[in-house]
């Protein structure tokens, strides 16, 4: 390793680079620094240093995604960023079970960004759902090669050969992947020949399904892993900016920082000037450490001219909601497939039933506050050191910023200390990068405090969503009419990401999933909308379980009101219309099974947590809803329970313990895939209790945790988890699990003292309320 | 000119004694283990040992640690096998780990304080730390684990 990183030195005069030093001797100059990384390179979250693996001797790359070198050595090329869901063991998994690797032989990468690589983004729960088919192809590939090579090595043919935990066999003849690679392997597929392989059967994958120790943890647990705030390179210049009053429309008018002068190790103030309109109206306080930036950065007053943002808050942003909600004109109108005239069905209905539902802005709050290190190396390649969702989003962004061309900026991989959505928008990247710009290409570490990474962060925006039933005169359902309002994150920052609706008006499919449900109601009409004055205030975020996180507190909320409506068990009200038939009877190969598949994990969910029992003290009840996840596209399905009791007097709702029952297809990694329900739902469990902001003249009210609390472990419950059986399509786990709790608390409290509680967070102070204005 | 130990070395820091430990540490000292998070001491992520208590670096200025004995993760324990290092990576707690630092610096603390903390011991100390994965679950756990281990290790020791 030494040797690699001491010629990578002789290579380049670039800046000296460590992502990771340790205790040579202390000075206050400045860190301690060690050796630059090779070219383009990558990160390993297994090695201390992060250095990626070298190979030894020849190496055979079957396809773009990983090599075997001649000590038998499988090192995976992952795109995906890694930020908490081990999606680099997962990934690996399904290439290695497929090639036959030996496990303890599998290596990670998580590459930096590459137009080789095609799109780059982690999100959506997407990961192991979209790499499934790819990642087997190419083991598939290897594990071809190997038994070919093997095969003419030995004149027999390559059907009698077996390739399996590393070793190439046939008969009593049996060969390692190093061997084979150092006697010379080149074969390469064609995408045709790669579509053509034949893949295991299920039953023949070995590494699936088993509890293999994750390759990211251990660097996890003694302070080595490397996350983009501790990217280091020799000289650079410490930032911390100076934000605007609001997201847009501020033009700085001065900056006088005449108190800072004093201070040790404060450089100067820039005034960035951004052509890409990301970040503006920021200074940037330059000084030669981070506390000197930050301490400066206290003293220096800048005055603004502001925009009409400052006028709006949260009732504002919510009054318009409502108005576009009212405004029947407004809006796509989702494709629910050929089910009548939804005017014509409410206007005929014996009886309807309606209700809204608001929720409140949300803070991603993900630990590690947004940073950047950029600089211009000296191939004249602009680098950018930061953990990122999105690259593709980003990179464009960056080269207008620059003002430099594709081929001109690269995005360097490091380890995401959150991710939750903050960081699909990688606009934090920007000023950084415009500090460095201002400065000649000279390295600049930005990182935000924890209040401005609040402020400037792209929240989940106000919502409201309006949900109408329609009965006939036996009480059956005959109709329902959706209508959901938010700004759109997708919309603001990649409109061509936007499918168009039945009526021609493009819709955010992450502001807008959820109402699209697999319920079979009749005549069917879903309507999203877009709030302007939301996107002109502030930039709307993609936030751990998008619009289903949301929408399904009011969908699931409505099927268990519209019940309770018609006297009908709120269970049993769901599984009458859980019919897999029409467009509800799914689709292979991503949702085989269809509305029968949530019906399932609904029953058992059910079975599980003793709904409906009678024998728990009073005002303590277990509520229940189910989701299909993200989309209809890639349906997990999902069923939650929750055991809670409420105190009348405080208003205070106790969550005792939480069921989720969860089918996402074939399960790849059991121990990771109950992380991410755990995790998901608590996160659920936050945002539906304890996690709520406000907007108040163009700004979040709460910037930290003096007064934004989220879940902490003594607020969180027993969690029990099934996963269940199948063979069928992975799919995705990040985010399910967060769908079903809002709306189960909501519907467990409503059974254990009959107050309905219909916006979140749901505080002590909305239950008292509603306990005493008899909404019970 | 501030001494002070770290990790059984002593140093000797030229800074502004209002740094913060939390940043002479990282930016001075390379320890970047120890990590921000809220900058005023409630999310637990900057918690090291300053004479062996669980301490919020983020809010404990330079000249607060004069002549003081400091630990940080990279310091618990020279193999990183620390009984609670070793029951993380057994139930695999960390999920993205940026918080974890903090947490296995602050059950290290307690374990010391309580070698059988009850779950309501662990609940009232730990939740000072927030886990934005929610691995909340697991980190119990582990600490549970880790507790049975040492018990375990001194009977036998």
């Amino acid at each position: 390793m030494d040797e690699q990183r001491l010629s990578a030195d002789d290579r380049t005069d670039t800046p000296r680079l460590s992502r990771r030093s340790f205790l040579v001797s202390m000075c206050a100059a400045g860190a301690v620094f060690g050796f630059p990384r090779a070219g383009l390179a990558a990160m390993n979250p297994a090695a201390a240093d992060g250095q990626p693996l070298e190979a030894v001797g020849d190496r055979f790359e079957p396809t773009l995604w990983y090599w075997i070198d001649s000590q038998g050595r499988v090192n995976v090329n992952v795109i995906r960023a890694e930020m908490g869901q081990h999606v680099g063991t997962a990934i690996a998994r399904i290439l290695a079970d497929e090639l036959g690797a030996r496990w303890q032989d599998v290596h990670i990468d998580h590459v930096d960004s590459d137009p080789k690589w095609g799109t780059m983004v982690t999100g959506g729960s997407w990961s192991v759902w979209q790499s499934w088919p790819v990642y087997r192809r190419a083991g598939a590939a290897g594990r071809t090669a190997l038994a070919e090579k093997a095969a003419a090595l030995w004149g027999v043919s390559a059907d009698a050969v077996t390739v399996a935990d590393g070793q190439v066999s046939a008969g009593d003849r049996s060969i390692g992947f190093g061997e084979l690679v150092q006697k010379g392997l080149d074969r390469q597929f064609s995408q045709d020949e790669l579509k053509a392989l034949p893949l295991k059967s299920h039953d023949e994958l070995t590494l699936l399904g088993r509890n293999l120790k994750a390759l990211d943890i251990d660097t996890k647990t003694n302070g080595q892993a490397i996350y983009g705030i501790d990217a280091q390179v020799e000289g650079m210049v410490h930032a911390v900016p100076i934000l605007p009053p609001t997201r847009y429309d501020c033009a700085i008018t001065n900056i006088d920082d005449s108190a800072a002068k004093d201070i040790k190790g404060y450089q100067q103030t820039l005034e960035l000037e951004d052509p890409s309109g990301t970040a503006p109206g920021w200074a940037m306080v330059i000084a030669d450490n981070h506390w000197a930036a930050l301490k400066a950065s206290r003293q220096i007053k800048v005055s603004y001219n502001t925009g009409d943002a400052t006028e709006v808050g949260e009732a504002e942003i919510q009054a318009e909601n409502r108005r576009l909600v009212d405004d029947t004109g407004t809006g796509a109108i989702m494709d629910t497939g050929d089910n009548g005239d939804v005017d014509a069905t409410f206007a005929d209905a014996a009886d309807t039933f309606q209700a809204d539902y608001t929720t409140q802005t949300v803070l991603h709050f993900q630990l590690e506050p947004v940073n950047a290190l950029v600089f211009r190396n000296d191939d004249g390649l602009w680098e950018v050191h930061t953990g990122n969702q999105w690259q593709s989003l980003c990179l464009p962004w960056l080269q207008k910023a620059l003002g430099v061309k594709e081929d001109q900026v690269v995005m360097r991989t490091y380890m995401l200390g959150g991710g939750f959505g903050r960081r699909l928008n990688g606009d934090y990247a920007i000023p950084a990068a415009l500090a460095s710009k201002a400065l000649g290409g000279k390295p600049v570490k930005m990182i935000l405090t924890r209040a401005d990474d609040s402020h400037f962060d792209s929240v989940r925006p106000p919502t409201l969503s309006r949900l109408r039933m329609a009965f006939d005169a036996d009480n059956k359902v005959v109709g329902m009419d959706s209508a959901v309002a938010s700004g759109w994150p997708t919309k603001v920052m990649i409109p061509g990401f936007m499918p168009k609706g039945t009526n021609g008006e493009p819709y955010d499919p992450f502001s807008s999933d959820g109402i699209d449900h697999w319920y079979g109601v009749g005549a069917q009409r879903a309507r999203a909308i877009s709030n302007e004055l939301a996107e002109h205030t502030f930039r709307p975020g993609w936030l751990r379980s998008v619009s289903p996180g949301w929408i399904n507190f009011a969908v699931e909320s409505f099927m268990d009101e519209a019940a309770r409506y018609i006297g009908a068990d709120p269970v049993q009200f769901r599984l009458d219309h859980f019919k897999a038939e029409g467009r509800n009877a799914g689709q292979a190969p991503n949702s085989v099974g269809g509305a029968r598949r949530q019906a399932a994990v609904l029953k058992r969910v059910a079975e599980l947590s003793g709904h409906g029992r009678d024998d728990l003290p009073a005002d303590s009840a277990v509520g229940i809803a189910t989701t299909y996840g993200q989309s209809r596209s890639m349906p997990t399905w999902v069923g939650g329970a929750v055991h809670l009791s409420v105190d009348r007097e405080s208003g205070r709702v106790e969550v005792h313990k939480i069921w989720l029952v969860v089918d996402c297809g074939t399960v790849v990694d059991p121990d990771g895939a109950r992380a991410q329900v755990e995790g998901s739902a608590l996160w659920g469990l936050s945002m539906a209790l304890y996690e709520g902001t406000e907007f108040k003249n163009g700004r979040v009210v709460d910037s930290n945790l003096d007064s934004y609390g989220p879940l902490r472990m003594i607020d969180a419950p027993e969690i029990e988890i099934e996963l269940v059986e199948s063979t069928e399509v992975p799919v995705g786990l990040g985010e399910p699990g967060t769908t079903v709790v809002a709306p189960a608390i909501a519907n467990g409290i409503q059974a254990a003292v009959g107050a309905r509680l219909r916006h979140l967070p749901i505080t002590p102070a909305a239950v008292r309320e509603a306990l005493q204005s008899g909404s019970a | 000119m501030i001494e002070c130990t770290i990790n059984g070395e002593t140093v000797r820091l030229d800074a502004d004694p209002d740094m913060p430990l939390l940043w002479a540490l990282r930016d001075l000292a390379g320890l970047t283990g120890t990590k921000f998070g809220c900058g005023i001491g409630l999310c637990g992520a900057c918690t090291v040992h300053v004479g062996g208590r669980a301490t919020r670096s983020c809010i404990t200025p330079l000249k607060d640690v004069a002549g003081a004995d400091i630990t940080t993760i990279e310091g618990l324990d020279a193999d990183g096998a620390h009984p609670l290092q070793q029951a993380w990576r057994d139930l695999q707690v960390p999920q993205c780990g940026y918080c974890q630092s903090g947490q296995i610096m602050q059950a290290a603390a307690l374990l010391k304080d309580m070698p059988n903390p009850s779950d309501e011991d662990i609940d009232a100390v730990m939740t000072g730390n927030l886990c934005r994965c929610m691995t909340y679950p697991r980190i119990r756990g582990a600490i549970r684990d880790a507790a049975a281990a040492m018990k375990e290790a001194s009977a036998h020791g």
